[in-house]
């Protein structure tokens, strides 16, 4: 299990989840904002949409669909 | 920092056509590449990391025994001449010079923008499984799957063995070219039992076709799906949907191949119109499974200069691209979904550019300096393809770097 902490609040994954599945089972309101202010979730799931972009351990723009948890990250959306 | 490394053959994706070609290019120091953090591509993508198919974890064990070196999380954008490609890694930039290249890099989904699209909880087909892989817990969820093609099927078989409530599967081609299309399938006994097994486990799920989405509706997240011909919405709270594919042909063409009507041209050694290049899998033609693993092989003899092992493998190869052409005629677009988005549907999720400002342009490029529409990071990998059925236009000449990548990497 991995620890990871979404928003500030820390949650317990399985190892192996993907950011964005992380994000999705911690119901939160989760992912970006579009340019229209417009709330987006995960579309393709296999890094091509760039919908599911979330800032990780500071790094912004990252794909949560494409970035395995890691212990420690801090994961946030917009 | 930016590394550099050597490599004789390099490929570009690990799926099922990258890791064949992997496994017989023996005796050449061969080098995978792959945005995904893990090996499998989409089709044996891994789930929490662990990859089930025997097949691909076979194939994975021949790269052992031939010491493929395998970089994940690696996305390539950019050839820096025709030797030398550029790869940003979680490490940094990273160069790689290589004397031959196959470009494996497999296919996305294609979608179709409907009024409510954008919402939250609306995932492609594909992409639906792809996080139930990544961990996604889908237990009793209702789940409507809905668009065209044999993906459909496979995804919804997959969503109810994790425990989702598949509501309805929703086909868009009509019931007559599926049961054309199913006559055809005794020419290829594999796919029948595939089609056989599919459809005994998902006997409880309602499928519909000749049907598709007309609406995705809700306040902030997804609440109900309208689908034609049926006029109660449908409540769910997950929408996968997925139009077929589209072929991923973007590093091909900015090495220089030839790409002619969407698919990157190739000689029977899956050799392109550039001499050290070579293409296997789904950018050659949508042709599933067998087909990547095949061109992918020949591939990976031609590359290591074993051409006559690599004749014998014609005879399949054309086997399955006679398959790849029945499905092609069968999952045609229906014309219907070029009125369902409504003016205010928005058709660019990145740039947020709605049907309504792209009416009058004569070229994507046109659209795209007017109104930003394909300019956001997916480079119009979402809304190229539905701007090409919408209004038949060609997909714009590709430049580097074809995906989006930090500043100090480039």
């Amino acid at each position: 299990m991995k620890e990871v902490r979404i928003n500030g609040v820390s949650t317990t994954v399985a190892d192996g989840t993907t950011v964005a599945a992380a994000i999705l089972n911690a119901v939160t309101e989760g992912f970006r904002l579009s340019v229209s202010g417009e709330r987006r979730f995960p579309l393709c799931g296999m890094g091509t949409c760039f919908e599911c972009r979330v800032t990780i351990d500071g790094v912004r723009h990252r794909r949560s669909c494409q970035t395995v948890v890691e212990n420690g990250m801090e994961i946030n959306t917009d | 920092m930016s590394q550099r490394l050597e490599t004789e053959i390099l490929i570009v994706g690990g799926g099922a056509a990258g890791l064949a070609a992997a496994a017989e290019a023996v005796g050449k120091r061969v080098t995978i590449v792959d945005d995904n953090p893990r090996l499998g591509g989409q089709i044996w993508r891994a789930e929490l990391g662990q990859i089930k198919s025997p097949e691909a974890r076979r194939l994975i064990g021949r790269l052992e025994l031939n010491e493929v070196s395998v970089i994940g999380n690696a996305v390539v954008f950019a050839a820096s001449n025709d030797r030398t490609v550029l790869a940003e890694t979680p490490e940094g930039r990273l160069e790689i010079g290589f004397d031959r290249l196959i470009s494996a890099t497999g296919a996305r989904e294609r979608f179709l923008p409907f009024p409510g699209w954008t919402l939250p909880n609306v995932f492609g087909a594909g992409g639906l499984q792809a996080l139930v892989k990544g961990g996604l817990n889908v237990e009793s969820k209702r789940v409507v799957v809905a668009g065209t093609g044999p993906l459909l099927l496979a995804v919804a078989d997959y969503l109810k063995a994790n425990g989702a409530r598949v509501l309805v599967v929703a086909e868009q081609t009509p019931p007559a070219n599926l049961a054309r299309f199913g006559l055809g399938l005794w020419r290829h006994p594999g796919k029948l039992a595939q089609a056989v097994g599919l459809k005994r486990r998902l006997g409880g799920v309602k499928f519909k076709a000749g049907t598709w989405v007309v609406a995705a509706e809700g306040r902030e997240k997804l609440q109900t799906v309208r689908l034609s011909g049926i006029d109660k919405p449908i409540v769910c709270d997950y929408l996968a949907c997925g139009f077929h594919l589209v072929p991923n042909t973007e590093l091909a063409a900015t090495l220089g191949c030839e790409v002619a009507a969407g698919l990157v041209t190739v000689d029977k050694f899956q050799r392109t119109s550039v001499p050290n290049l070579l293409c296997a899998g789904e950018p050659t033609g949508i042709g599933g499974v067998e087909l990547a693993l095949i061109e992918g092989r020949i591939a990976g003899l031609a590359a290591a200069g074993k051409f006559e092992d690599a004749r014998r493998l014609f005879s399949t190869r054309k086997k399955y691209r006679a398959f790849a052409a029945s499905l092609d005629r069968c999952y045609e677009l229906r014309e219907e979904f070029k009125n369902v988005p409504q003016p205010d549907t928005i058709v660019c999720r990145c740039e947020d550019v709605k049907l309504e400002s792209l009416k009058g342009f004569e070229s994507f490029r046109d659209a795209k300096l007017q109104t930003r529409c394909g300019m956001g990071p997916c480079q119009g990998r979402v809304c190229g393809g539905a701007t090409q059925f919408l209004f038949n236009w060609k997909p714009d000449t590709v430049r580097p770097p074809i995906f989006p990548v930090r500043v100090e990497d480039l």
